[in-house]
């Protein structure tokens, strides 16, 4: 059997497990683009699921749909309150597509729903195309099968093979499936040994190991079925490639300077060292994509980042300057203009008192609703773009680390996000998506080395290809260059001077021509000729900070990009 | 009373390890007065469910049946209530959960709409924080909170009175509550007004002991099987804690605190550079809530050994340079001070 129908007999076997306990499962996690491969595992996931409440529900939706809440069409129509039942009321499977949508807050009562024991489960169709775009941790935390179709072709992935009489057979078997204490201490140890923290993982697993083994007709659960659930449940969220020490060294968990295990997993380490264990390791090891690494990075850095909205400004119903109220129904966040809708309701109210031949009320209808609307100016995201060439010094470099750390230690009140990238040698390189999380940037300053050549346009391009990405995500992008200004580096990665230069200039322009705020700080050691030049093309000012220390420059900083 | 059969939470006892977070909890439940405890770590970690554990295991409250703000006496309920009965019934602890996202009209109460719209009545419908009076809110993923909402909260939990104006209502009362937050740093920062606002503050962390995971999803996996027959099973543990909490609360008056340990407490804060005199109150009343629990005539060095990482942590100035963990920081003061 070739890998690619492996895979796929994987997930038919995954889609058989969620159909046979989806509360349980509490759910799957399917990240693909819209098309035929995905249309044939919802086409399959369907089967499976009959005789289940199987109900679709969208991000967008209000809360009153998910949650219920008032219905007041109704309740204007009779004069009596009416509640309406919300889709997550009763217990059922849930498509939810565009999951990448998803926004944390919806996220967190999802998950709040799913933790309750209604017997809820969510099939999240998440079609994020970036790394980083992807519904939020606190959802898929809680949906034990994650699967990627990304790789899977058309060719490879046949109508899966449901049979519902043995799904129904299964169902009846698996509560007296039997619970080895082994296999419990095999998810656990396997579990830990792939970098995974939380403990909701191997939970799940075991409930997949449950369930296939209710599905072999045995009556415990065996080393098949702890197979499948490592291959569905634990792999899919491994933080590291089990014991590969070159491999320890990018482990994002660990402190970066770390290089060995860190010393609570190496002492559990002769423990560990158990066959079974190591069989299921090698199965796990099977099923991590091999660019897992640079995944995990892009990922993890991506988390604080909310999910993509669109333009720079908002237009929201809570906070920031009041718009004029405008028609629209009453939904999850929408706060009615009372005022506006009682006006709205006036001119009517003979016609509707004649009609009606009720006269002791206001007469008000669904059409009279308004809602209130607020424009909110969007999170600030400076980009800063460090030179961590062999020319700036490496007591610069340390002052612009510092600086950044201490912008985003004030940049909560704020609510701005800061991004870092860092061009070095041939290339730049993304050290860290706009993020709040100071957590994470430490992590990252820490660990940038600096020397070689300046690459300077490829620093800035990655800065505007990062700006694009910020501005997508609703976020208004700002970009702090940090350089002595030795470009030498052309975009092409070669070693020269005019080129470099002219490279430079090219990206500065497209810096401006996107209208991006921008400001450059040469930490030379003395002013360099030329970089005042790059600034004017980038419509930047221009700051020489011969002698600034981290203090001073996140002040300039500050000063510079505050509107 | 709840129906035997309905299964509970997952019981506060079963709860494996994590002991400065059940801790914590505990000391909240003894003094009401200590400020809420702030839970950061890992997802999966039991954050949630020590919360609900603890709502469960407190013992009830007595109320006012008819009273949205779960009101002692009958004197204490708002005017704008409109009592239908005025007897005193049992509750159990209230925990109200603030979901993210939730609409400030949901949280502090609002004009009730229908009620405006159809009977031309101004009635307030109360908002989350009138059911949360007397009990705990809490608030999942804290630091994911909209800054309206943050705002909003650290003024009730200050005065710990929910005043609304607005539509033309003016209402108030009383808002009480032990504020909970749970969160992951590696998600957002906390703003430094809201963290300071918390009593006390723990990290946890997912257990790397392999047998101490073992234990915890060999529980989980028992009580999601069977809860009523988990919760069984550890009902009489719970019922213990109980015993022992409400024991504390009864003793907590009569703890004392000798002049000596008043000043190791303003020395450790001096040490540590805590802003405000917030951190050595709240170090003195979580040390006395500790001695109370442990049965103890008053407090002692231990207790404020014990309880001085989770009442000054995040007290501290935020050094971005500094890699020790604020955790680390505690730890060398208190040796330094407390010797």
């Amino acid at each position: 059997m070739s890998d690619a129908e492996a895979r796929w007999q994987g997930i038919n076997l995954a889609v058989a497990c969620l159909a046979l306990d989806p509360a349980a499962m509490g759910g799957f996690w399917i990240r693909a683009r819209v098309g035929p491969v995905r249309d044939r595992l919802e086409k399959g996931l369907k089967t499976a699921l009959q005789g289940l409440s199987v109900r679709r529900i969208a991000p967008t939706m209000p809360d009153e749909a998910l949650f219920g809440g008032i219905d007041l069409a109704a309740t204007l129509d009779t004069g009596v309150l009416t509640q309406t039942k919300g889709l997550l009321t009763d217990a059922g499977v849930l498509f939810l597509p565009m999951a990448e949508r998803v926004e944390s807050g919806l996220a967190g009562r999802l998950a709040g729903a799913l933790d309750t024991g209604r017997g809820l489960s969510i099939i999240a169709l998440d079609e994020g195309a970036e790394p980083g775009e992807r519904a939020p941790d606190a959802l898929l935390d809680r949906l034990a099968i994650h699967v990627d179709l990304t790789c899977h072709a058309l060719s490879d992935a046949p109508d899966l093979a449901i049979d519902l009489d043995a799904l129904d057979e299964a169902r009846q078997r698996l509560p007296l499936i039997e619970t080895p204490d082994s296999a419990i201490r095999e998810l656990a140890e396997v579990a830990a040994r792939l970098g995974i923290l939380s403990l909701r993982a191997p939970l799940q697993a075991l409930a997949v190991a449950r369930a296939s083994a209710a599905l072999s007709g045995a009556d415990t659960i065996e080393e098949p079925d702890l197979l499948t659930a490592v291959e569905l449940v634990l792999a899919p969220r491994a933080t590291r490639m089990p014991e590969t020490p070159e491999d320890m060294q990018d482990d994002p968990p660990p402190p970066p300077d770390d290089d060995t295990l860190d010393a609570p997993e190496g002492d559990t380490e002769e423990q560990l060292d158990l066959p079974p264990a190591e069989i299921l390791l090698e199965a796990a090891r099977a099923m991590l994509p091999p660019d897992l690494l640079a995944r995990l990075a892009a990922g993890k850095a991506a988390r604080s980042a909310q999910a993509s909205g669109s333009g720079a400004t908002k237009t929201g119903n809570r906070r920031g300057r009041p718009l004029p109220p405008r028609a629209g129904r009453m939904g999850g966040n929408a706060r009615v203009d009372l005022v506006a809708t009682l006006r709205a309701a006036a001119p009517w109210q003979k016609i509707r008192r004649d009609i009606t031949g009720v006269t002791d009320r206001v007469h008000v209808r669904m059409s009279d609703i308004r809602i209130r609307r607020f424009k909110e100016t969007s999170d600030r995201a400076i980009i800063f773009v460090v030179d961590a060439s062999g020319s700036s010094a490496m007591a610069r470099l340390a002052e612009a680390k510092g600086a950044v750390e201490l912008l985003l230690a004030e940049a909560y009140a704020r609510r701005d996000h800061v991004a870092l990238v860092a061009f070095r040698g041939d290339g730049a390189d993304v050290l860290l998506p706009p993020t709040r999380s100071l957590v994470q940037t430490k992590r990252r300053l820490s660990s940038l080395p600096g020397g070689g050549g300046s690459p300077l346009a490829a620093g800035l391009k990655a800065a505007l290809h990062l700006a694009e990405i910020a501005k997508g995500k609703g976020m208004t992008p700002s970009v702090a260059l940090l350089t002595d200004g030795r470009a030498n580096v052309d975009l092409s990665g070669a070693a020269n001077r005019t080129t470099a230069a002219a490279d430079s200039t090219l990206m500065a322009r497209a810096i401006r021509a996107e209208g991006y705020p921008a400001l450059v700080i040469d930490t030379g050691q003395r002013p360099t000729r030329g970089l005042d030049a790059l600034a004017r093309e980038m419509g930047a000012p221009y700051l020489p900070l011969p002698r600034a220390d981290s203090r001073n420059l996140s002040r300039a900083v500050d000063a510079a990009l505050t509107p | 009373m709840k129906d035997v059969m309905e299964p509970g939470p997952f019981p506060f006892s079963a709860i494996v390890g994590q002991e400065e977070m059940k801790r914590a909890m505990i000391m909240t439940a003894i003094d009401g007065g200590i400020g809420g405890v702030l839970v950061f770590g890992d997802r999966g970690t039991g954050k949630s469910t020590a919360v609900r554990g603890l709502a469960a295991l407190l013992p009830p409250i007595e109320a006012v049946s008819g009273c949205p703000v779960n009101s002692r006496y009958v004197s204490d309920v708002p005017d704008w209530v409109v009592l239908k009965d005025d007897v005193l019934a049992m509750k159990p602890t209230p925990v109200i959960d603030l979901p993210l996202g939730a609409t400030e009209d949901r949280v502090v109460g609002a004009l009730d709409i229908e009620k405006a719209l159809t009977k031309g009545e101004k009635a307030f419908e109360p908002g989350l924080l009138a059911r949360a009076n007397r009990g705990y809110l809490y608030i999942d993923e804290v630091n994911l909170l909209d800054d309206h909402l943050v705002d909003l909260l650290l003024d009730v939990a200050q005065s710990g009175k929910n005043v609304v104006e607005r539509e033309g209502l003016s209402i108030r009362h009383s808002a009480k509550f032990v504020l909970v937050g749970s969160g992951n740093p590696e998600e957002g920062e906390l703003r430094p007004q809201l963290l300071d606002r918390f009593g006390l503050s723990v990290e946890v962390s997912s257990p790397t002991d392999i047998d101490v995971r073992i234990d915890v999803i060999r529980r989980r996996d028992a009580y999601d099987r069977d809860p009523v027959a988990f919760g069984a099973s550890w009902a009489s543990s719970d019922a213990d804690l109980r015993a022992q909490i409400v024991d504390a609360r009864a003793r907590l008056a009569t703890v004392e605190a000798s002049d000596e340990i008043l000043r190791d407490c303003a020395a450790l804060c001096v040490a540590l550079g805590s802003d405000g005199l917030r951190g050595e109150l709240t170090l003195l009343r979580a040390a006395r809530a500790l001695a109370a629990f442990e049965s103890e005539p008053s407090v002692m060095r231990a207790h404020l050994k014990a309880v001085a990482p989770s009442a000054l942590r995040h007290r501290l100035r935020r050094d971005p340079l500094d890699d020790a963990g604020s955790t680390t920081r505690v730890e060398r003061v208190v040796e330094e001070v407390l010797g």
